[in-house]
């Protein structure tokens, strides 16, 4: 069990969340072949060490939270601190509260 | 070639023989000195890299082959897995594919001089609801198709098969029929990984333990080898077998996969006189059970809700699995566990693993195995050496290729792999 800092909420506990996936860049959908926007989907950095992620708080405000979290001891920290990842870092003009950040409720 | 000695094989009287005296006990395996080159490198020692470094010896010829491993031998996914075999798939890709698999490991204990204790001991998976019954009658009609047994059955049939397990309607999960595939079984994992590692040894292939791949050297778009913690090594040809580290291990030849690595949990209890003969599995309660032949019982689960390279088991995990196996068969409910553990399984979109060539030449994969990997060793081994060997993709394999997500020609294989082990 660990804990995810909301922006809205404050600290709560995983399980009231559900992960959403890494934050990648999005190709513009009306330019992409379906080849970039396959990839886009299915494509991953899956680093091991600090990534920044989305997850949406599911049992709390209902809304998208973007974190970073250490993948292999899963430590989480607010987005907005310390050094970027060296990996999977997303360009600027991603917010993580944007839905196709997370790609919606499971 | 160095050649093993006739003394070596394994047999009831060297058995007898050696328990009496405890004299020279054979090596399994040697240890040797890292080469500067090889005609081919595998990276992970488990079951996918120790059968591709056998079939390619042994069918093929080709015992210039080193099999390199951070840790030690099976002591990633094939070590840590439930030990289930099967093949009842969903698509006939997916079960031509394992059906070869099963058909390899009946005849393993023989081929590798090794007692792998393949049990096939019957496979049910139960149906609780109107939509999974249905994907049974799918998956038995398919199955038949390819000359698989499979059948669904009826709670009457399950409880003779069972009769530990409730199948009343007042269950909480009433149980409405089940899948049931009689040649899928159990087997013991670490000898299967022994098994393969002695005999690719035995025709000349180098297994290196202790060895750390840190980097893949590629020029050109051709792979030329690898850089590993006891110096470089270069290869024409390198496969990537990891399991968990497929994405970080690919990186390294800047090929990005559609992986992500969760973990797996998996629990075992006290030992107990033996009751349960078949391998129970549930997908909507997301368990699978089986007995040992050490009177165990061994319990699986579906994979963690989020992506994680931790091994740590958790508390939640365990509460939620005690919950839904007293909900099969409450008649356990005084077992205690014995200890509990985890895997890294690396998960793909479309729940089929990714084999064969990628856009670097000679850098190949065979990875993103998710949580049915183990089950896959034999074949996977024997067609990933064949692509080596022949430098074409086997038919059996062509369907997993890693330009498949691109090209959007996903192979589904949810329906009978999220759970189903």
């Amino acid at each position: 069990m660990f804990q995810i800092p909301c922006p809205h909420c404050g600290l709560r506990n995983v399980a009231e969340f559900r992960h959403a996936g890494e934050q990648r860049r999005r190709p513009d959908p009306q330019t992409a072949t379906p080849e970039e926007w396959r990839t886009y989907l299915y494509t991953q950095a899956n680093d091991a060490g600090w990534t920044r992620e989305t997850w949406y708080h599911r049992f709390g405000c209902r809304r998208f939270v973007g974190v970073q979290r250490h993948t292999v001891t899963n430590e989480v920290r607010p987005a907005d601190t310390g050094p970027a990842p060296s990996v999977a870092s997303p360009p600027a003009g991603i917010d993580a509260g944007a839905p196709d950040a997370g790609g919606g409720a499971m | 070639m160095p050649s093993r000695q006739a003394s070596a094989r394994y047999s009831a009287f060297g058995l007898l023989r050696r328990g009496l005296t405890h004299r020279d006990w054979p090596r399994v395996w040697r240890e040797h000195d890292l080469a500067p080159a090889y005609d081919a490198v595998i990276i992970g020692a488990g079951v996918h890299g120790l059968a591709t470094a056998y079939y390619l010896a042994a069918k093929h010829g080709f015992t210039n082959v080193a099999v390199l491993d951070k840790a030690y031998v099976g002591g990633g996914g094939s070590g840590r897995n439930t030990a289930i075999i099967r093949s009842n798939y969903l698509t006939p890709d997916g079960v031509r594919f394992y059906d070869r698999s099963v058909k390899l490991y009946e005849s393993l204990a023989a081929e590798l001089n090794f007692n792998v204790m393949f049990s096939q001991r019957g496979h049910l998976t139960l149906a609780h609801n109107d939509g999974s019954l249905r994907t049974m009658r799918w998956r038995a009609e398919v199955n038949k198709l390819e000359g698989v047994d499979s059948e669904v059955i009826g709670p009457k049939e399950i409880k003779r098969l069972v009769p530990f397990m409730d199948v009343s309607p007042e269950a909480r999960y009433p149980i409405m029929g089940a899948l049931y595939h009689p040649p899928g079984g159990t087997i013991r994992h670490d000898a299967v990984n022994w098994g393969y590692a002695r005999a690719a040894d035995a025709l000349g292939v180098q297994i290196h333990q202790n060895t750390e791949v840190i980097g893949i050297d590629v020029r050109a778009g051709q792979v030329r080898g690898v850089q590993t913690n006891r110096g470089p090594v270069s290869a024409p040809v390198v496969l990537n077998c990891t399991a968990g580290w497929a994405s970080l291990v690919s990186a390294m030849a800047g090929v990005a996969l559609p992986i992500s690595t969760h973990p797996l949990q998996a629990a075992v209890t006290e030992p107990v006189k033996m009751f349960l003969r078949t391998v129970v599995v549930s997908g909507s309660l997301h368990v699978y059970v089986s007995q040992t032949d050490r009177g165990e019982l061994v319990f699986g689960a579906s994979t963690d809700a989020y992506p994680s390279y931790s091994m740590r088991g958790s508390l939640e995990f365990t509460e939620e699995l005690a919950g839904h196996v007293l909900a099969l068969m409450p008649s356990i409910a005084k077992l205690r566990l014995l200890r509990q553990w985890a895997g890294l399984c690396d998960m793909t979109p479309d729940f089929s693993p990714i084999m064969g060539i990628t856009p670097v030449e000679g850098f190949l994969l065979d990875v993103g195995w998710g949580t049915y990997g183990f089950k896959a060793g034999p074949v996977a081994g024997e067609t990933m050496a064949e692509l080596i060997a022949t430098g074409k993709t086997p038919q059996l394999i062509a369907a997993f290729d890693l330009a498949r997500f691109a090209e959007g020609r996903l192979v589904g294989e949810k329906g009978a792999a999220a759970v189903g082990h």
